[in-house]
């Protein structure tokens, strides 16, 4: 039924979803629609579950031992959590950047082609093509084309956020989503990310997790209030902004708490 | 000014305590290495020992002592690194886990003695395999597995958690992101692990002394099911059971050397392989 | 999903192993010495004596052997603890941080020693260096054997008192420093306290270890089997009788059968010792 009914301009639609970690409950029945090829911002202080949600979009929460859920999470139609839901496509679809970069102590050519290596590209002019497409993207090419070889680590904090990202497109996922991208690099090297990201929701629908109330007003066309593990208001980012309909969310815009 | 000489004597008072311990280690060391060395030379390590050992090489002990601590560590690694894989990648906190630690703390603390009955009561008498190098390298394998579990662990567990959750969110399954992106990480600490059991191995008295051990046996084996001479067997046939000990001391104090380089060469080996591997992967 | 699953499934099975072995080893142990409850009985091993081979009369009594390595387990703690404390005291405060880097290994370095060298060290160095001290006719007794087994025991219980000590807060030591302690009032007063319970689980470690030894106690003890309370006599631990004896007794016979019942009491005992020792490691042991 709902499966008719999902609207092809929602890339992802959640109903009713709780959440707990053993017996403390995490998320209360949320309940969201994100729209395909738009940034979606999650907003909110430390702790109210923005992050948690996130991760059950690809199912990260799973590793974590003694997690419970229930409600539905609909990605393009398909219940992830649905018994028959493999894991694996799951995740090939929803890619994902961490808070803090995770280069792989491997060539910048590898850290970039293990995606594709896993996922049975064997050819290295086909591997060479994918490494050069996805660094384009995320605008790394022109900095690192020379010195592929060379070790991950070396690079910049910045770079090596963008290398992520670069890694995270090399699987050529629809929906990207990024957990504070941003927030353990400098300024310069946000307004990079954050570039980027405007560049990339051409083509991707991305969800990213924010502490930065400017960040997430500048970026996103869509903005999500999160407090104490509820979703308090969505909106359009400009109206959540300029007018918020719930006291918690205009407290925790304008400063008075977070 | 007196309080000042109290604890000036009690700092002294420990410093002496700890130099006691080093000086004697060191002595020990180079008792064994003075009276060992001029013992050494190529024929001592590559004859047959003669006359019940009172004369020749320990060329059959060196060999058998090899083939125990090949055969140990082949037996011991994939079971002990596995159990490794199993406490830091898929153990949740349940019962079963509970137990494993368990057995694996208990196992650490089994007096090598009764390793050795039990390898003659299991594998030397009921799978019948008699006294041979297979029923020594079970036994002497059961002994080193906590040890080579809790490196393993401690390496993999070394392996930030980032690495893993990069890999899964690129869409690999959960043993994927291991093989190639956690176990090539740990493999030093791994190596560490190994090497450190295979000393403990090449030393042990007691479990092999009721399992494989021959008392003079100058020739090689030729299957798995046969005795072996092993080097710290012999050195204690040579020390205690010999009717002339005091005749074959030079040879006495070869084995020992010998036997030291060995534990000692391969306890330094573990040291370097873990820094070497520390330097390579920093993160 | 479902070949994942299988390499797990492998994995659960390769970490089973330990509890497997370990149950294998009661169960053989108990195996190889259960017709001795029938023919001659527990009680049997309550004997005063231990005489295996005899014409008239097999005795099988443990305590001779129990004692004998009380004694040797007492007398080696004695001079290991309070060495190994005052030296895991030096390496964890006051050595400098290049002294300690040296140190620690060096001292490792004993652990890893094979015991047979250890044995054979004692019995060409140690043993006629006690003869000749204490004027007796052999050196070969409870005093040596111990001597050796206090320096196996002191790797082990340096290095887990050095981490118990180490794991105490620096802030509770800031807090006596800045309260005008000395740097010595500060160790004994506040530190070693804190870090008690990890110095004693330690002990029981090392103890553990001592008990279990075979080679240099079968080497250096001299290996009579009496009860006594004089370190200058001669010895046999419950260790030593298993190596010396089991070599050459029939298979299946009531003294291959009491061997193993040396061999249970030996597990029950260390197996204790350990389990105890882990719980005050668990419960106390983690400040951090």
């Amino acid at each position: 039924m709902v499966g008719q009914e999902f609207s092809n301009n929602r890339a992802i639609e959640v109903n009713s979803l709780n959440f707990y970690y053993g017996d403390s409950q995490a998320l209360f029945d949320i309940n969201i629609a994100i729209p395909r090829k738009m940034v979606t911002a999650l907003i909110g202080p430390s702790g109210c579950g923005k992050s948690t949600f996130l991760r059950t979009l690809n199912r990260m929460n799973d590793i974590i031992d003694d997690v419970r859920l229930d409600g539905r999470i609909m990605v393009d139609g398909d219940d992830i959590y649905d018994s028959k839901m493999n894991i694996v496509t799951l995740r090939k679809k929803v890619g994902m950047v961490f808070q803090k970069s995770n280069p792989f102590p491997k060539s910048i050519f590898d850290n970039v082609a293990y995606g594709p290596r896993i996922h049975g590209t064997k050819s290295n002019s086909q591997l060479a093509e994918i490494v050069e497409k996805s660094l384009e993207r995320s605008g790394l090419w022109e900095e690192v084309k020379d010195r592929l070889d060379d070790s991950a680590l070396g690079l910049s904090g910045g770079q090596q956020q963008r290398l992520c990202i670069a890694r995270a497109l090399a699987v050529q996922p629809e929906i990207l989503l990024m957990d504070e991208p941003a927030s353990a690099l400098d300024p310069r090297s946000t307004t990079k990310v954050e570039d980027l990201i405007g560049e990339l929701k051409k083509d991707y629908t991305i969800i990213i997790v924010t502490h930065n109330m400017q960040q997430a007003a500048r970026d996103s066309d869509h903005t999500a209030f999160f407090y104490e593990g509820r979703l308090v208001e969505y909106d359009e980012t400009s109206n959540l902004f300029t007018n918020p309909k719930e006291k918690q969310t205009e407290d925790y815009i304008t400063g008075r708490f977070g | 000014m007196t309080h000042n000489l109290t604890e000036k004597l009690v700092i002294s008072g420990l410093r002496f305590a700890t130099y006691a311990i080093v000086i004697v280690i060191g002595y020990i060391l180079f008792d064994i290495i003075w009276h060992g060395l001029p013992v050494l030379d190529w024929r001592f390590l590559t004859e047959m020992p003669r006359r019940g050992g009172a004369e020749g090489g320990i060329f059959p002990a060196i060999v058998g002592t090899i083939y125990l601590i090949a055969g140990t560590i082949i037996i011991a690694l994939p079971f002990g690194v596995g159990s490794a894989i199993y406490l830091s990648e898929y153990a949740s906190r349940n019962r079963l886990t509970e137990t494993i630690r368990l057995a694996i703390i208990t196992l650490a603390g089994v007096p090598s003695i009764v390793f050795g009955l039990f390898g003659l009561g299991l594998f030397v008498l009921y799978f019948n395999f008699g006294p041979s190098i297979l029923a020594g390298s079970i036994t002497l394998a059961c002994m080193v597995l906590p040890t080579i579990i809790v490196t393993s662990e401690e390496a993999l567990r070394a392996v930030p958690k980032s690495f893993r959750e990069g890999s899964l969110a690129l869409g690999t399954t959960k043993w994927q992101a291991i093989r190639t992106n956690v176990l090539p990480y740990s493999f030093g600490g791994i190596i560490t692990g190994a090497i450190l059991g295979i000393g403990r191995a090449a030393g042990e008295t007691a479990p092999i002394l009721l399992t494989v051990a021959a008392f003079f046996l100058p020739r090689l084996p030729k299957s798995i099911f046969d005795q072996v001479m092993a080097l710290p067997y012999h050195l204690y046939i040579l020390a205690t059971q010999h009717p002339d000990t005091s005749k074959v001391l030079p040879l006495q104090y070869g084995t020992a050397l010998v036997l030291l380089i060995l534990v000692l060469g391969l306890s330094l080996g573990a040291i370097i392989t873990r820094s070497h591997f520390r330097r390579k992967y920093r993160w | 999903m479902f070949k994942d699953k299988a390499i797990k499934g492998v994995f659960v099975g390769m970490a089973s192993t330990s509890i497997f072995i370990m149950l294998l080893i009661f169960v053989f142990l108990f195996k190889e010495a259960f017709p001795f409850i029938k023919h001659p009985g527990l009680s049997s091993l309550l004997d005063m004596k231990w005489v295996p081979v005899s014409f008239q009369q097999e005795r099988f009594g443990l305590l001779p052997l129990a004692s004998g390595t009380c004694l040797i387990t007492m007398l080696a703690m004695l001079f290991a603890v309070p060495v190994s404390f005052f030296s895991s005291i030096y390496i964890a405060e006051v050595a400098r941080p290049m002294e300690r880097e040296i140190l620690k290994p060096f001292i490792e370095l004993l652990a890893s020693i094979p015991s047979v060298v250890l044995g054979f060290f004692g019995l060409i160095v140690l043993a006629p260096l006690i003869k000749s001290f204490f004027g007796l006719q052999s050196g070969l007794n409870a005093i040596s054997g111990s001597i050796l087994l206090a320096l196996m025991a002191t790797p082990t219980i340096i290095s887990v008192s050095e981490d118990a000590i180490n794991s105490v807060p620096s802030s509770y030591k800031n807090a006596s420093l800045a309260l005008g302690a000395s740097r010595v009032q500060t160790i004994f007063k506040v530190v070693v306290p804190a870090a008690l319970p990890g110095i004693i689980a330690a002990v029981m470690l090392g103890a553990g270890r001592v008990i279990g030894e075979t080679m240099a106690v079968l080497m250096v003890t001299g290996n009579a089997a009496r009860i006594t309370a004089n370190p200058l006599e001669s010895v046999r631990t419950m260790t030593a009788t298993i190596a010396a004896e089991m070599g050459e007794v029939p298979f299946g016979s009531t003294h291959y059968q009491a061997l193993f019942w040396v061999g249970i009491v030996l597990l029950v005992m260390t197996f204790s010792l350990n389990v105890f020792s882990q719980k005050i490691l668990k419960k106390y042991g983690a400040f951090k």
